[in-house]
């Protein structure tokens, strides 16, 4: 198959062809995704979290140029909500890409719109890391902004998350309520310019040592101002010192694929199989109809659906 | 889900010029019609935008151009672009481009030229025609 051959080699038209085939969900990603499968697990990923503005574009792109200069290529995966009215989407990530895009060999960025289709869009996001994990990719890097629980999903594929914060704002509390706090490995106070950033420190430092003693690995802290590139290489460091927490212990291995990410793909299949393949919109409406006339209970109608699919 | 194509869109500010309110309306006004917009601000070389246009497989670059040397530096996108095997996107231009050089750009192989003069539901009409997808906001 010429398509796979590509990828492996690390051709980037043919890898951002197949991440839009598995964006629009089409069943020929699917049969590619199978074969690549076989020639991932070398990459090290690494999810990016934190409210909207806080500065992870910049903290990434910084973090790019130290990965860059040891050598190592990246993947950058930027993913920003849809409108839910219009269903379109403003992936404004890029902007702080500017020096890296001269760098195609290098650094392979590409946006993803959430799309509304919530389930979908971890497993989506795997798929893209498998492709760009099998184009040769030594580090991903999995941009999202922190809020709702499929970007923490998909920052819980990752072998390392980050999440960041900026002082000021409440910002810090904001992230205890989303229950960041639990999924960051490495904490960073980006913006470290600006005021109270002893105040969000001792904050944090605070929160992490509430659930210290469940915990076997202890997340640092890390003060950055992105803009001026200030602290980015211990910030590296730091991931570095993760990852080989993580080799040591023998939980990078396991964390490649978890029960989680099964049972999510299953669940896109099923609906895949029934929904889309076998019974289809107007059957879907049809149904729909006999339950607005009362005609049939919405639960035997799901039981009946399953039933005939032979489930 | 079922088979989901969004319309991608690459909106990139090319040239020295140093405002990018224009382009940040289009992107918002694409958007809303339901497209997806990759963003890329302001001063962005031709090699950028071409790049990125790859990475993001995008259907359609839109160059937003202000600074009055349109003609070189599209010439320039349009190279780049049958280079790196990308020709086969749709590419519009749009800013501040005086009548008579309009011709010129499709000559040189733009599809779509929208000026000052043009509105955004042509602009969006274009697109949902040109790149044969359909709003996918059902
Ligand atoms: N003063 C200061 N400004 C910063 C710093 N880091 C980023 N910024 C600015 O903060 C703004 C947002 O930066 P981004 O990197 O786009 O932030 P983001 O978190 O990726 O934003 P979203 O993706 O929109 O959620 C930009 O104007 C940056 O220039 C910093 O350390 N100090
Ligand atoms: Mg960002």
């Amino acid at each position: 198959m010429e398509l796979v051959e590509k990828i492996l080699n690390g051709d980037i038209a043919s890898a951002a062809r197949l991440i839009t085939m598995i964006e629009n969900n089409r069943e020929d990603a699917a049969r590619i995704i199978k074969k690549i499968f076989y020639h991932t697990g070398n990459a090290y990923i690494i999810g990016v979290t934190g409210s909207p503005g806080v500065g992870k574009s910049s903290l990434v792109s910084d973090m790019i140029n130290v990965f860059r200069k040891r050598g190592d290529t990246v993947g950058v995966i930027a993913v920003d909500s849809s409108s839910p009215f219009s269903g379109g989407a403003l992936l404004g990530d890029r902007i702080r890409m500017q020096d890296h895009e001269v760098d195609p060999e290098g650094v392979f960025m590409r946006s993803m719109a959430t799309r509304g289709n919530l389930g979908g869009l971890s497993s989506a996001t795997r798929d893209v890391c498998y492709v760009m994990d099998a184009m040769g990719r030594d580090v991903i890097i999995i941009e999202t902004v922190g809020v709702g629980q499929v970007e923490l999903d998909i920052v819980n594929m990752a072998y390392t998350s980050i999440v960041v914060i900026a002082p000021g704002m409440g910002d810090s509390i904001q992230a205890i309520k989303a229950g960041i706090m639990e999924i960051g490995d490495i904490f960073v106070i980006n913006k470290a310019d600006h005021e109270g950033v002893d105040a969000a420190l001792s904050d944090m430092e605070y929160m992490l040592h509430i659930g210290a003693d469940k915990k076997e690995w202890h997340p640092e802290i890390f003060k950055t101002v992105a803009t001026e590139n200030k602290g980015i290489v211990e910030l590296v460091e730091g991931i570095d010192k993760h990852r080989k927490y993580l080799e040591d212990n023998g939980l990078k291995s396991k964390k490649f694929y978890s029960m989680e990410q099964l049972i999510d793909l299953i669940k896109k299949r099923i609906e895949k199989r029934i929904l889309d393949n076998k019974l289809g919109k107007d059957n879907i409406k049809k149904h729909i109809n006999s339950i607005l006339k009362k005609e049939i209970d919405p639960y035997t109608v799901a039981d009946m659906i399953l039933d005939d699919a032979g489930l | 889900m079922t088979v989901d194509n969004k319309i991608r869109v690459l909106v990139s500010k090319i040239g020295l010029d140093g405002h990018d309110k224009g382009a940040m309306l289009i992107a918002s006004i694409l958007r809303d019609a339901g497209m997806e917009v990759i963003y890329t601000g302001l001063r962005r070389t031709p090699t950028q935008c071409v790049n990125t246009a790859l990475q993001e497989d995008v259907d359609v670059i839109g160059l937003s151009i202000l600074s009055g040397s349109h003609l070189t530096l599209v010439l320039k996108v349009i190279e780049l672009m049958k280079a790196k095997g990308v020709d086969d996107k749709k590419l519009i231009v749009g800013g501040v481009i005086p009548d008579e050089d309009i011709p010129k750009l499709k000559d040189m192989g733009v599809d779509a030229v929208f000026t000052q003069s043009s509105t955004y539901l042509e602009m969006i009409d274009y697109i949902k025609k040109a790149t044969g997808k359909e709003d996918a906001s059902t």
